[in-house]
């Protein structure tokens, strides 16, 4: 398991890396692997604004759907269509080609109520 | 792992589902399928009590032979499939693990004098090991060569002393077998199997359910509970091959009168977009209204498609049939397709 301790995280498990100005958020490595084999991911369209906390979108494993939550509130600038053809990218390199998202943060503020990568390891039991 | 009729069974080994789906298409996968029961039947009034009891014809069957059939109640409904072997002296009977105590209690109070019916499956083990390459394993390991038999026959064969009733049969619309053994070599025939499979370079891995339900799902096999059920009749159900209205079978009658007065709904395959479509989900027609209900859906890894087997208004049962399945509220956009999506490699 890997955890990038360049982002910060959510308790639903997805992260967001600031990246000059934009963060990128995506699923943690804990959570793909929890997941299992990943079949489609559904994002939503680029222009979109979304509050954090709220759905952005699924990802579908094998056994199950789960939603995705938006870590910090934003508008969607990018989503990642390689996730189209091979959604298996995200259990592949979750934190590098299986990112989703894009996103112009609305407050920088808001990435400060989530987890570091040192909390967010001891929640999932790696640290 | 996960709770599967009464077993604690592996969802899937740590190659991932994925993996084990593709591995079975393209070499070996070891199926530990013990869960399966297993009855004998024999005795002077077994096979009219047999040809009774299953749809399928049994009358033309001699040893070697194996068939699937279907059990039905008086109302034509499902309740188990099973796959039915001619021994010479009696009839080896598959069930589904879940059913084992209901299909057992079925068959008992069905059966008149001179039929005896013995319970084997705690006794038994059960391994199916299929794929491409499967009858090349048994054959480098065990003797008398299973490549001498035809698909939907068995024989007795060895391996490493372990005495086999081998079908050749299966679940996963590959070739191969389905071993019968006796339950105390289990560990030792299951790691046989890998150990050797390595050694001659046969890639061969355990399977999980998952793999296992991607595999008879795009092979157009049914699943109890899900295609088949005693809530669903077998011509609905698309089972009109597996019943020999020939000769008289528990719920034959039923069926003709189902027939006569036309079905009212149909299983069909169907392929999605943009969505996984899964048990539950309902169907709906281009103009929105709720026409069925999906009994089993996936990602295809073989065939790479999103799709599902629905129950649906007869009328909508047409391979290019435009509808629509409902994923979390959303309607996709579906079609219907000719089932199997995957044909079986013994029908190449």
């Amino acid at each position: 398991m890997s955890i990038d301790a360049n982002a910060k995280y959510a308790a639903s498990h997805e992260y967001a890396r600031l990246e000059g100005g934009i963060v990128v958020v995506g699923i943690s490595d804990h959570a793909q692997a929890e997941l299992g084999d990943i079949v489609f991911v559904e994002l939503p369209a680029v222009g979109k604004t979304i509050a954090a906390g709220k759905t952005f979108g699924t990802v579908e494993s094998v056994k199950a759907a789960s939603d995705l939550y938006m870590p910090v509130s934003g508008t969607i600038v990018a989503v990642n269509e390689s996730l189209q053809g091979d959604p298996a990218l995200v259990n592949r390199e979750p934190h590098a080609g299986g990112w989703m998202l894009k996103v112009q943060p609305s407050s920088l503020a808001e990435m400060d109520a989530l987890m570091s990568a040192a909390d967010y390891a001891k929640t999932v039991g790696e640290a | 792992m996960a709770p599967f009729a009464g077993y604690d069974m592996p969802i899937s080994y740590s190659t991932g589902a994925i993996e084990e789906h593709a591995i079975t298409r393209r070499s070996v996968g070891l199926f530990d399928i013990d869960h399966m029961g297993q009855f004998e039947v024999s005795g002077p009034g077994a096979d009219a009590f047999v040809s009774r009891l299953v749809s399928a014809k049994v009358a033309d069957m001699a040893p070697p032979m194996a068939r699937y059939s279907l059990l039905l109640d008086d109302e034509g409904l499902v309740l188990d499939d099973l796959f039915v072997y001619r021994l010479p002296n009696s009839w080896w009977i598959v069930v589904n693990a879940s059913n084992r105590e209901t299909d057992l209690a079925w068959f008992v109070a069905h059966a008149g004098a001179g039929v005896s019916i013995e319970d084997r499956s705690d006794e038994t083990y059960m391994i199916a090991v299929q794929g491409p390459r499967a009858i090349e394993l048994l054959d480098a390991l065990g003797a008398p060569k299973v490549s001498a038999l035809e698909r939907f026959t068995w024989g007795r064969i060895d391996v490493a002393g372990v005495p086999i009733l081998f079908g050749r049969t299966g679940y996963t619309g590959e070739d191969g077998g389905e071993l019968f053994f006796p339950a105390s070599k289990a560990e030792f025939l299951w790691n046989h199997l890998i150990d050797k499979g390595a050694e001659l370079g046969i890639e061969t891995k355990p399977i999980g359910l998952a793999a296992r339900d991607s595999l008879r799902f795009e092979a157009g096999m049914p699943l109890h509970g899900h295609e088949i059920s005693p809530a669903i009749n077998a011509l609905e159900a698309n089972f009109k091959w597996a019943c020999d209205f020939d000769k008289d079978f528990i719920g034959k009658a039923a069926l003709e009168a189902i027939a006569a007065a036309g079905l009212k709904r149909r299983l069909v395959g169907i392929e999605v977009s943009g969505g996984v479509p899964r048990e539950g989900y309902e169907i709906a027609d281009a103009s929105g209204r709720i026409v069925g209900h999906c009994v089993a859906g996936m990602y295809c890894p073989t065939v790479k498609k999103y799709a599902a087997n629905a129950f649906v208004e007869p009328a909508l049962n047409k391979a290019g049939t435009a509808l629509k399945v409902i994923i979390r509220g959303q309607p996709k956009d579906a079609v219907v397709v000719k089932r199997p999506l995957y044909v079986p490699a013994y029908r190449r």
